[in-house]
């Protein structure tokens, strides 16, 4: 019988209950601001013997994912954690744990990328991860990195998926503040999780196999198609599992939270902790009769480009918030995605707004200004490109 | 050598027939590549001069000197890249390069 507890906790401290509750046996990390209380608060449990986890305590990022590889290689349920600056110097191994299809569970701390140096919210770090192989998670509040964290295990081992996976949280706003949280008894996780059988492991010497080898064009290409056929058809493995867990623990998962949009004319797409921010201006705006909604993205690879298009492709005008840049591009990441996404579904215009860089105080003034400038935009204008919010 | 796998018709293979995360199913399958043909220089291999003290088999990194019951029989021009490291360590004289160009081809 699943029972849940209310407890108080930050994002930090709920992921490493998913992971103590799930015990992976490698956890190879290096601490990194805002991420560090994660893996601090893991090595207390191991330290405890209340987990019997291998604790890598490596000499950088570069080298906590080349462990999280080997491990992960071996047969072993790997995790780690990480952000920002850490996140950037793992980038090299990144692509290595996808193209290995390696199910290693990564918590991301959403950290700005210098220069200049910041150490507070934006998804400037995570989105360069976004052309890798990994399936992306985002956490909107603390209760969602839980739940994302527990789910993350089962959907990276699934074995028509075999790819890794990032959740997402945003730096201190969700990692550090303090949160009303629903946290699921022990054993229910570890039943839901269930016992990691890997499909070949270096350790199985009655079997030896050969990873990570050199390979000519053909088997280089093939190995991409498996991928992308991997993460593509991971969509709906992530729906199954995520609504098992819903089940379980009564909350519903979706790839796209579409909040109040069935009628809407004016449409907000985010990613991550501002999310509740614009529903609360969507009340407010709703309350003076206006026609507005918000879509936020949770699974943003793979993208649920049909589901986002469903939700909103109905909308007079919608604005995309990015908390990232990509510099040349028309748009900031999420902005050429949700363009992609309705592409010939709608003439609507779409704009993108870039907010909270470097953990810019996201106002609910802003997010009003954003409706406004939506409503004055409903004919087909030239794309603006991006807009700044906040600044000018 | 077994191999548990069948590389024929690679060519016209399905992405889906490949292993996932592109591993082998095979360990120790270098010696399926045959790599002689990088070679530039050919070690000649004297006998009669061999004593058989296997300090070229210790340093060979390609595994190509053959031994049988302790005796080297011969060399493995299959995977030998013709670095002559075998020739340079050789106390006895009894390993020396020769230009590949030496040899008709098809000889290797």
């Amino acid at each position: 019988m699943a029972t849940q507890t209310t407890i108080s906790a930050t994002g930090n401290l709920l992921i490493a209950e998913a992971y103590r509750q799930v015990e992976p046996d490698v956890i190879a990390a290096y601490p990194i601001t805002p991420q560090t209380t994660i893996v601090e608060a893991y090595a207390k449990y191991v330290a405890d013997g209340r987990v019997h986890t291998e604790l890598v305590t490596v000499e950088s990022e570069h080298s906590s994912m080349s462990a999280c590889i080997g491990a992960s290689a071996a047969g072993a349920r790997t995790a780690t954690a990480t952000s920002s600056q850490g996140f950037a110097y793992m980038y090299e191994e990144l692509p290595i744990a996808a193209g290995m299809r390696l199910p290693i569970v990564m918590a991301n701390a959403n950290r700005a990328i210098s220069a200049p140096i910041n150490i507070h919210a934006d998804h400037s770090d995570v989105m360069s991860a976004r052309d890798t192989g990994w399936i992306m998670l985002f956490a909107e509040d603390a209760q969602d990195a839980y739940d994302n964290t527990v789910m993350s295990f089962r959907i990276a081992e699934n074995p028509a998926v075999r790819l890794p996976v990032i959740t997402a949280l945003d730096g201190f706003i969700t990692t550090h503040a303090m949160e009303r949280a629903q946290l699921m008894d022990d054993e229910t996780v570890k039943s839901f999780a269930g016992q990691y059988v890997p499909p070949e492991a270096l350790l199985d010497t009655e079997n030896p196999i050969s990873v990570g080898m050199f390979a000519e064009d053909r088997f280089y290409t093939a190995g991409h198609l498996s991928t992308r056929r991997a993460i593509d058809g991971a969509a709906s493995i992530i729906k199954e599992i995520g609504d098992e867990w819903g089940a379980l623990c009564g909350r519903p998962f979706n790839a796209v939270n579409a909040y109040r949009c069935e009628d809407a004319d004016y449409v907000i797409v985010i990613i991550g902790s501002a999310a509740g921010n614009v529903r609360h201006v969507v009340n407010e705006l709703r309350d003076q009769g206006k026609k507005v909604g918000v879509a936020s993205i949770r699974v943003y690879r793979p993208f649920p480009y049909q589901e986002l298009a469903q939700a909103i492709g109905h909308a007079k005008a919608i604005g995309v918030m990015d908390r990232s840049e990509s510099f040349g591009a028309q748009n900031g990441p999420l902005g050429l995605d949700v363009h992609t996404a309705l592409y010939g579904q709608t003439q609507a215009p779409v704009r993108d707004y870039i907010y909270g860089l470097g953990g810019l105080d996201v106002t609910l003034d802003l997010i009003r200004q954003v409706y406004a400038d939506l409503e004055e935009t409903e004919s087909i204008v030239p794309d603006p490109g991006v807009i700044y919010l906040g600044i000018n | 050598m077994t191999r548990k796998w069948d590389l024929t018709g690679i060519e016209s293979w399905e992405a889906a027939r490949y292993p996932v995360g592109i591993s082998c199913p095979d360990a120790g399958n270098a010696v399926d590549y045959i790599t002689g043909g990088w070679r530039s220089e050919r070690p000649v291999w004297d006998a009669e001069k061999c004593k058989n003290c296997l300090i070229c088999w210790i340093n060979c990194p390609d595994s190509s000197i053959v031994v049988e019951q302790q005796q080297m029989t011969g060399i493995d021009l299959d995977h030998c890249k013709g670095c002559g490291i075998c020739a340079q360590v050789c106390p006895f004289g009894a390993l020396d390069m020769h230009l590949e160009s030496e040899f008709t081809r098809g000889d290797a």
